[in-house]
């Protein structure tokens, strides 16, 4: 049912392992992402989702195993290399340049990320993203005044004005609001509708079985299932993975009876 | 022979710029504060064992006793007034608040004090162990230096206030959500941080000359021991100290003598560079 | 927008620098001249420490190594070897640049506290090591034959030449200052100060970024050491590398407003004048010390921001002057 193989692959992830000294965060993970979708990453806590990124990002060099982007065997490249060829990412505990503008925060992902944009042009595109995520009036604020809902959409924002070819999303809706949920939902549907790729990184179970194309289950660092949100609702593997969350098993089960 | 005497010496004076480090390392390690007062809490305890020496013809270990107490205080007080607003502010302010409290008191210092040298001429005649003849007072200066680490090292894991530095130093929102209350467990630190520099000082003081600016120079050479020792580790910086001592009690037989400090600055920026916790590791 | 328009934040800066300048041909006194060279000093000084502590947020205690150097450099190679003031100094320039381009291979990989003990210890170690160097004098330093002086129209008027030259170069160090904030490479050092590892995600190549300003913000301190150890006449190593120095120039750049053009200079002129009076006031003249330490701890616990950050923060119409 899948159509992987008629879609070209932009990121091939093969037989990633991330150790800390004895601790192994991702063990032996192995998967290809097809081109405009929106992908799921999701596990229990701990899991290893977001060194994961960290890996493919460059933040950390792999243990083992190689990933390639766009094609290009990109294995052991540094942060500022893979922002150069088109990945974006947002982190978990937002990092806003608080001092800077909030356009500023904006043009430094124009100025620095594979377009290499000149200041004026990236203001321009700097603009025009924050108009999309809804920040244009505060354009003029220093990004540490804003609210955290804010700040998460800067995050975002920032992101896009890069105009990657790949977006990693890391809990883009923790600490959100219901409304709010919804509201970044519609954000994330319209990026992907402009052809960029997403991986998300998700706890919010509803949304993100919502919102994916695709799902990876990460458990202890090992990849332990993978395939569309109805097909992981009923994955027994997944189930019992989240047996320690018995909210998040019953939510994936209450998923099943909906068929939502 | 000579070679021994050397370095017997040099280790002696390495117990005191262990103890003179101490407290830097465990300021740093409890709040991650690069503590540039360092300097005017060991002067000013130069200072205060000289003039109750003289003034009051005070034995100088009870005035070096009284200076650990008045360190103690000024480090409670500086805390408060310099530290405590920018404590979780980045960490370009806490190194300037500490700078600026060392001009404050330098500043005060001179302008009390001058710029002469001065000596407490106190002498507890030589000691002979063996072939090699030590004066007494660098002896007694080890020997309370030692004292005064241990005493340190009782305190922090054998009293509750110790307990609560550690966990202080370990991770402070945890601390706090178990109820230490971490702004006086801060200042206490500090305090304790200062009254180990003052013992130190007033110790130096009594086999060495010095002046209002000495402190730079133990400052200095604390930052050296520190970072041999491992940042945040004070027992390290123990025998970071006792390093620096041998170090510098030996190289002179080797180098002329004012090569030295760029031997020892120069190890210290390769350290800093190639091992940023220390020789022998940070402490958790 | 017009172009003059979209440069208003130069105009104060430059306007100061060419006013201390006019002002001093005004008056023709040699004493008002003399002290506001130690202004124009301090603002050259203070301008291009900003570039690595201000904009990109790395502190540097050491930034005097660089005076220090380039003054030794340059002296040396007027005195012992008879080059002509001007080349001295871009040789000067030059070596400072060398230094930090070495210097921060070594250490601008270290963060926060680490990166400023590096610093201390840099500064300490440079001290220590030219107090011993021979061709430069060991610890008696060099001195300058004062025939020297003959070549620039004499003593005197080397002394009023080497004002105006200062304001040169004040003026060229403010207007480098100027055209790194408001250009792209600025915005990635303001990036790399907010916090290094998101700039890096977001394409920052922070290790040239930093090395390339640490050389910038050397390269002109280089250029006026042997500018003022010239008019010295002498130059040791207690003079070269004063650790106060480091900490008066980061002084300088808080008071007046860390990242901003504007700050360092008033910060620089505010600070200067200050020393200046505190210096030659019976009362004040011990613990000129304190009252500088006093005002410092005031900026960093109330007003981080410095005069010009806060002046920006309380009255946002200002901002396009106040840069």
């Amino acid at each position: 049912m899948t159509r992987i193989n008629d879609i070209r692959a932009i990121l091939q992830v093969k037989g990633v392992s991330k150790h800390f000294g004895g601790l192994v965060a991702v063990n032996n993970v192995t998967f290809d992402l097809p081109e405009g979708q929106i992908l799921g990453l999701i596990g229990p806590n701990g899991a290893g989702k977001t060194t994961l990124f960290n890996v493919i990002n460059g933040v950390y060099p792999a243990t083992e195993g190689r990933y390639s982007f766009r094609g290009k065997d990109v294995t052991g490249s540094k942060t500022y290399q893979m922002a150069h060829l088109g990945l974006a990412r947002t982190h978990q505990v937002v990092k806003p340049l608080d001092e800077l503008t909030v356009r500023e925060n904006a043009m430094v992902g124009a100025c620095f990320g594979s377009k290499d944009y000149n200041l004026s042009n990236a203001a321009r595109v700097a603009d025009e993203v924050l108009e999309f995520v809804g920040l244009i009036d505060r354009a003029e604020q220093p990004a540490g005044s804003l609210n955290v809902a804010q700040k998460k959409r800067l995050e975002m924002a920032r992101a896009l004005s890069a105009q990657p070819y790949l977006l990693l999303l890391d809990e883009a809706l923790a600490g959100l609001n219901p409304s709010e949920i919804d509201a970044m939902l519609e954000t994330i549907r319209e990026i992907r509708d402009r052809g960029i790729t997403i991986v998300m990184i998700e706890h919010v179970m509803h949304a993100i079985m919502n919102v994916s194309d695709r799902i990876l289950v990460l458990s202890f660092g090992k990849l332990i299932a993978e395939g569309t949100p109805e097909e992981i609702a009923n994955n027994d593997l997944v189930i019992k993975a989240y047996l320690g969350d018995p909210k998040l098993a019953e939510r994936l089960m209450q998923q099943n009876g909906n068929g939502e | 022979m000579e070679f021994l005497s050397f370095l017997v010496d040099g280790l002696l004076m390495g117990f005191v710029y262990g103890v003179a480090a101490i407290g830097m390392s465990l300021i740093w390690g409890v709040m991650k504060v690069i503590n540039l007062s360092h300097n005017v809490l060991i002067v000013y305890s130069m200072f205060g064992v000289y003039l109750l020496f003289n003034t009051l013809e005070m034995n100088p270990y009870l005035a070096i006793l009284l200076m650990a107490i008045v360190g103690l205080l000024m480090g409670i007080l500086i805390y408060t007034v310099a530290l405590h607003r920018v404590i979780d502010a980045p960490q370009l302010s806490t190194l300037l608040a500490t700078f600026s409290v060392s001009m404050i008191m330098t500043g005060v210092a001179t302008a009390l004090w001058t710029n002469s040298p001065r000596n407490v001429d106190f002498s507890l005649g030589s000691i002979s162990l063996g072939p090699i003849t030590l004066p007494g007072t660098r002896v007694v200066a080890a020997l309370v230096a030692v004292l005064a680490a241990a005493g340190l090292f009782l305190f922090l894991y054998r009293t509750r206030p110790g307990r609560y530095i550690r966990a202080v130093a370990n991770n402070r929102m945890a601390a706090e959500m178990v109820g230490v209350p971490s702004n006086q467990i801060l200042a206490l630190s500090f305090g304790l941080g200062a009254m180990v520099a003052a013992i130190s000082g007033g110790l130096i003081a009594t086999f060495f000359p010095f002046n209002v600016l000495s402190g730079m120079n133990y400052q200095l050479k604390s930052f050296v021991v520190c970072v041999l020792g491992g940042l945040g580790n004070p027992f390290g910086a123990l025998v970071g100290g006792l390093i620096l001592g041998a170090l510098e009690g030996v190289i002179p037989i080797f180098i002329e003598t004012s090569w030295v400090p760029v031997f020892e600055f120069g190890l210290f920026v390769v350290i800093i560079i190639f091992r940023p916790s220390g020789l022998l590791g940070a402490k958790q | 927008m017009k172009n003059w328009q979209k440069h208003l934040g130069l105009l104060l800066p430059v306007l100061i620098i060419v006013g201390i300048a006019v002002g001093v041909k005004l008056t023709g006194k040699p004493a008002t001249r003399e002290a506001f060279f130690t202004v124009l000093k301090a603002i050259a000084l203070a301008s291009s420490l900003n570039m690595i502590l201000g904009y990109t947020g790395y502190v540097s205690f050491a930034h005097i190594i660089f005076f220090g150097l380039g003054g030794y450099v340059g002296f040396y190679l007027v005195s012992a070897q008879g080059w002509s003031l001007w080349l001295a100094m871009l040789a000067g320039g030059a070596a400072a640049g060398v230094l930090a381009f070495l210097l921060g291979k070594a250490i601008l990989h270290l963060r926060g506290a680490y990166f400023a003990l590096a610093t201390i210890g840099v500064n300490a170690a440079m001290q220590a090591f030219v107090t011993n160097f021979e061709p430069f004098g060991g610890p008696i330093g060099m001195n300058l034959n004062f025939q020297v002086y003959q070549q620039y129209g004499g003593a005197a008027q080397a002394l009023e030449t080497a004002f105006y030259v200062l304001a040169g170069i004040a003026l060229i160090s403010v207007i480098v200052s100027y055209l790194i904030r408001t250009s792209k490479f600025g915005l990635g050092l303001l990036a790399i100060r907010e916090d290094e590892d998101a700039a890096e995600v977001m394409g920052v190549v922070a290790p040239n970024a930093k090395t390339w300003a640490y050389v910038i913000s050397a390269i002109l301190p280089g250029i006026i050491g042997p500018l003022f150890f010239f008019k010295n006449g002498n130059i040791e190593p207690h003079d070269a590398f004063p650790l106060q120095s480091s900490i008066e120039l980061i002084v300088m750049v808080m008071l007046g407003g860390y990242g901003t053009v504007l700050g360092p200079i008033l910060g620089a002129t505010a600070y200067q004048r200050m020393r200046g009076y505190l210096l030659t006031s019976p009362i004040f003249k011990d613990i000129q010390l304190s009252v500088a330490g006093v005002l410092l701890l005031l900026i960093v616990l109330f007003v981080p921001a410095g005069v010009v950050g806060w002046l920006r923060n309380r009255f946002p119409i200002l901002r396009r002057v106040l840069q």
